[in-house]
């Protein structure tokens, strides 16, 4: 087995890289492919919480890169799917402990046994985001429809073309992708965020899936539990939509339009 | 360091076919042409192309032929063409040879030259071609050369050339014409969003853009010391 490596990254913090790193790794499960999610960043661990399996973190990847701790020893076994592994980093280190040659000794042996890799990125530009996606197969670039996380995104794109193991050596270059994420259907008709059309202009890099902003991944947040087994949340569908397209599959958009609000879900409020 | 003290630089210059000096024709055309743009052509260098010209084997012939052109403001810096006697005598005069130069007096097959009397521009410098989107954070600089970009230049990345700056695509960040202080470069876009546009040192920032351009297909350029921008 060669597992492919796939970075989320965005540069700009708090655009949903953590939201949507482990909606795909649950997604890539779901869909029965052996899947590890890897938290990068190091010292702001979250990734953890979003899984809901922070009470069971004992090692982590900065342990398995120091040669402190076996592969198996750190892995966490996702209690919802079995296919499904997470990858905690450690709370109290910092990004420098992301040493390039066992971050990338750590990935070799993790390709041994996972079809994917799904590396969440920290925001910035600095070791650990250029870390995370030095090793990159796939890129996909997380963005908000707004012009500050657009402008981010290029700039990552950009050193994702420059700065990565493939542009090192010359190799096909990594496949980069764009996640549309927060995405209010009502405040683009409203003129107060940029439209699909505006960021895929600006970025020229295909579109992989648009996620409607919507409570309930806040609420799968709190809970530890990936938007993506929440069969009801919209945010979950397009999640699960995205991977399918990252897959190869021809989906439709879903979820561009102002949802219509019913007089009885008006008066209920919303579910 | 010694590396520092000789550099390569590329330079338009102009050839001159040595059989029209003498033509009265063409003192009267090239007269003409000079007046129409007197300063592109004052001082400007020729190079004196000897191909398929029998004469010239005398400095003194080099000499006169620089006398020709000082008259029209033109400096002879050089011959090409030249067959191994005339390269003495140009040294003598001391002209610099210029490649090709002929290693036998004339071709199998001269061919009489079709082209008009006017001195034409010699081969220009090699344009910098980029065809990927320019990233924010990204800096590219034609070093004495153009810079032609068939996609977007996002929003924080820098383009700069010594020549024009053509974007066929959205200009979104800062472009930099003539940035070796070449004051008749120009700046191209399909559609100019720019943060700054430059030329020869000369700069408008965003603000500055005329709002009623923005978002057209331009052109900007320096006249009279003050960027211009005209809708293409």
């Amino acid at each position: 087995m060669a597992g492919k490596v796939i970075v989320l990254t965005s540069g700009k913090g708090g655009v949903g890289k953590t939201t949507s790193a482990a909606a795909f790794a649950g997604g890539l499960a779901l869909r029965g492919h052996r899947t590890v999610v890897i938290d990068f960043d190091v010292g702001l661990r979250n990734l953890d919480l979003i899984m809901g399996c922070e009470r069971r973190v004992v090692f982590d990847f900065i342990n398995v890169i120091n040669g402190d701790a076996k592969l198996n020893q750190a892995l966490i076994k996702d209690k919802r799917n079995d296919n499904l592994f997470i990858f905690p980093t450690s709370q109290t280190r910092d990004k420098d402990a992301l040493k390039r040659d066992g971050v990338g000794r750590v990935l070799e042996e993790l390709k041994d046994s996972f079809d994917y890799i799904v590396c969440d990125s920290p925001a910035g530009i600095e070791h650990g985001a250029l870390t995370a996606m030095y090793f990159a197969d796939s890129a996909i670039i997380v963005t908000n429809p707004e012009v500050s996380s657009v402008r981010d995104s290029d700039r990552i794109i950009g050193l994702l073309a420059s700065k990565s193991r493939r542009a090192e050596f010359n190799l096909e270059p990594v496949a980069v992708h764009l996640l549309l994420a927060r995405y209010s259907p009502e405040r683009v008709r409203k003129g107060e965020m940029l439209t699909i059309e505006d960021v895929k202009e600006i970025l020229s890099i295909p579109l992989l899936g648009v996620i409607p902003e919507s409570e309930s991944v806040l609420r799968a947040s709190n809970t530890g539990t990936p938007i993506v087994f929440d069969e009801e949340s919209p945010a979950g569908r397009a999640y699960h939509d995205a991977v399918a397209r990252f897959l190869g599959e021809q989906r439709e958009m879903r979820f561009l339009q102002p949802e219509r609000r019913s007089f009885f879900r008006a008066l209920f409020g919303r579910a | 360091m010694a590396s520092n003290l000789v550099q390569g630089a590329v330079f338009t210059v102009m050839v001159v076919r040595a059989g029209m000096l003498r033509d009265p024709a063409f003192d009267h055309e090239l007269a003409d042409q000079i007046q129409r743009s007197p300063r592109f052509f004052l001082n400007a260098p020729v190079v004196l192309d000897l191909k398929q010209v029998a004469e010239f084997a005398h400095q003194s012939e080099f000499v006169e032929a620089r006398e020709i052109l000082r008259r029209h403001t033109l400096t002879l810096i050089g011959v090409q063409n030249a067959v191994p006697a005339q390269l003495e005598a140009a040294a003598g005069a001391g002209l610099a040879s210029f490649a090709p130069n002929a290693p036998q007096p004339s071709r199998s097959t001269p061919r009489e030259p079709t082209r008009s009397a006017t001195p034409m521009p010699a081969a220009a410098a090699k344009t910098r071609l980029v065809t990927q989107p320019v990233r924010s954070g990204t800096q590219i600089y034609a070093r004495g050369a153009d810079l032609v970009v068939t996609a977007a230049v996002g929003a924080g990345a820098e383009i700069i050339a010594d020549g024009n700056i053509h974007v066929y695509g959205a200009l979104r960040g800062r472009a930099l014409a003539g940035a070796g202080g070449d004051v008749d470069a120009r700046i191209f876009c399909s559609r100019l969003e720019a943060e700054l546009v430059s030329i020869a040192g000369h700069y408008l920032v965003s603000e500055q853009l005329p709002p009623e351009q923005q978002g057209f297909p331009v052109q900007i350029a320096l006249v009279d010391e003050r960027l211009t921008v005209t809708r293409n």
